[in-house]
């Protein structure tokens, strides 16, 4: 009897665990995969492939540099404009807004987060753009003389992609900190407040508590922006130059990816644009795992010195 | 620092916070504005009954393409529920293992992917054997992507039921497979279902890993091994184009996207919602 149930217990693992393996070798047969497409550009150009910027299939020279700048480039420039923002509304909501407006504020950032890329590239493309191209004019020509600001103002460019990227990341940021700003343990604020602390004191006081999380949260917003592909192909401009300039048209991993393959016509070509997959999967793997790595040692240090809390409660 | 310049800070800083909010809401304002406006003036019977028209021509409507998103979706959701629900079930139940620690990471990791890499992935298996594009490997696509969001929902979803449940079923003397498919996972279906509905309306929206897997027809095909035509794709194909009609026709595209989008996480919330009034109880 024993025997049997404790064999039934094993066919359970077994077979359920099966397919949280098919999970696993999912993610290892990507990598796989893509590495093994790649290799006739690996093998032909080797580490030059992403040491030079000169980008021309016809000629069958492939320098991919001016796609890892503008994907880095650009997803920098969108985390400095989120991450102030973020960082407002994860504080707003857990600490300042009244308790029953709170829901409603989540939900509201949230949906943030559930519009589809495309739509975002829609907007983009007629009405963010244009919007972006006025203001380029408008600005003075003195500034318009910096390396920041030169070119010729087509709206179309790094900037209109950086900032369609922030809309898009900041509800990740915002929710994953305040998630991180909710396991500072209460004592904390309440020792800052008994000290006389103002509020933004006390805040601040939680807010370096939680650092690690935060710059987690960040990391992830990080990682969604790098391989963000429809919003930004469709408002940078798609020019493999790299530019200081955050008026000038230029080009990420995922969007030469998204516009070249299915032109790729010969075997060369193909095997380069799957390299820049290979390359880019490899990137938000790491900036994904750190993230998360830091976001989880922030919620155990948290757990640790919190009571702990009943399991069915939370969520 | 005086207490005054301390309360001023302290007052600045709160009406920051309070800025950002409204900062993220006038982009969640002005995009669904736009799409609300534009779709609503593009929108037609024949975007939902009439096939593209040749290039140039005006008129017509994406009946292929919301088929197409409806049957790649519906693959999807057939490849990505079961491993989904059970790996779930696999991270809940021996949740300290660390074999479960590994699945989780990959779920996560797995999440992470851009979806253009996870195209880029379906091509390679999926188009490149059969030398075709077509609605099969787009489906595989979107159901990569959509396996890591049922299992771990699944996984949050069962670790809220009460523990005294499953141990009331096994003192009876039920296996841990019986207490588990008949106590644990009906007491959290309604929230898996819900977690289902979300995971489908996001793939639903994904365009970039279907450019190179389903690809684009301007026919009306429903067959699993042509090329099919979905709405994001044809949605990205007519905002690119040069003509007018073509953008009004995206712009009915995009409506119905958001439309379908806003429905199911209102849906969600709400039963979310009832759910958590069911267990506060």
């Amino acid at each position: 009897m024993r025997r049997s149930s404790s064999r039934s217990e094993l066919a359970f693992r077994l077979g359920i665990g099966a397919f949280g393996f098919l999970i696993v070798a999912i993610v290892c047969t990507i990598g796989v995969v893509l590495a093994v497409q790649s290799m006739a550009s690996i093998r032909k150009f080797g580490l030059n492939f992403w040491l030079t910027r000169t980008w021309d299939p016809v000629a069958g020279q492939f320098g991919a540099l001016p796609f890892i700048w503008g994907t880095l480039y650009s997803s920098l420039i969108a985390l400095l404009i989120a991450t102030p923002i973020a960082l407002g509304i994860a504080v707003f909501i857990s600490e300042l807004c009244p308790p029953s407006l709170r829901q409603p504020f989540v939900f509201l950032t949230e949906l943030l987060a559930a519009i589809p890329s495309i739509v975002y590239g829609l907007w983009g493309i007629f009405v963010l753009v244009p919007a972006v191209r006025t203001v380029e004019r408008a600005l003075p020509a003195a500034v318009r003389a910096t390396p920041l600001f030169s070119g010729p103002p087509l709206g179309l460019g790094l900037l209109s992609a950086a900032l369609v990227l922030a809309v898009m990341v900041v509800p990740f940021i915002s929710s994953v900190s305040r998630e991180v700003l909710k396991s500072v343990p209460a004592a904390q604020r309440e020792a800052a407040y008994a000290l006389g602390a103002t509020r933004f004191e006390a805040i601040r006081a939680a807010l370096f508590y939680a650092r690690t999380g935060i710059v987690g949260a960040v990391m992830l917003g990080f990682g969604r922006a790098l391989g963000e592909t429809m919003a930004v192909t469709m408002v940078i401009g798609n020019n493999p130059r790299i530019s200081l300039s955050l008026f000038a048209p230029q080009y990420t991993m995922a969007a030469v990816i998204a516009n070249e393959f299915t032109e790729a016509a010969d075997e060369l070509y193909l095997s380069a644009l799957v390299e820049i997959g290979l390359v880019l999967f490899i990137i938000t793997l790491l900036v994904n795992s750190l993230s998360r790595l830091l976001i989880w040692s922030m919620n155990r240090t948290g757990r640790v010195i919190t009571a702990p809390e009943p399991v069915h409660a939370s969520a | 620092m005086t207490s005054s310049v301390r309360k001023a800070i302290s007052g600045a800083f709160a009406v920051f916070c309070t800025a950002s909010v409204l900062l993220a809401l006038v982009p969640l304002g002005f995009i669904l504005f736009f799409v609300v406006r534009q779709g609503v003036q593009s929108i037609n019977l024949a975007f939902f009954t009439h096939l593209p028209l040749p290039v140039g021509e005006a008129g017509g409507g994406m009946a292929n393409a919301i088929v197409g998103t409806l049957l790649v979706s519906g693959l999807a959701a057939a490849m990505a529920v079961p491993i989904g629900v059970l790996s779930g079930i696999y991270m809940a139940e021996y949740a300290g293992s660390r074999f479960a620690a590994s699945v989780r990471f990959a779920a996560d990791t797995l999440n992470g992917v851009p979806s253009i890499v996870i195209g880029l992935f379906a091509y390679v298996v999926a188009v490149l054997p059969f030398k075709q594009f077509s609605a099969a490997a787009g489906g595989f696509a979107l159901g990569v992507m959509m396996i890591p969001i049922i299992a771990r929902t699944t996984e949050e979803l069962l670790l809220l039921v009460p523990p005294t449940m499953r141990e009331g079923a096994l003192a009876l003397g039920a296996t841990r497979a019986r207490a588990v498919f008949t106590v644990v996972v009906p007491a959290a279906l309604p929230g898996i279902v819900t977690g289902v509905v979300l995971a489908l309306a996001r793939i639903a929206g994904e365009t970039a890993p279907l450019l190179f897997t389903a690809f684009n027809n301007r026919f009306f095909s429903t067959s699993l091994r042509q090329p099919i035509s979905t709405l994001t794709v044809q949605v990205f194909t007519y905002a690119t184009g040069p003509y007018e009609d073509w953008h009004r026709q995206a712009w009915a595209g995009a409506l119905v996207l958001v439309a379908m989008v806003l429905t199911c996480s209102l849906l969600a919330r709400l039963a979310t919602r009832r759910l958590e009034r069911m267990h506060a109880r």
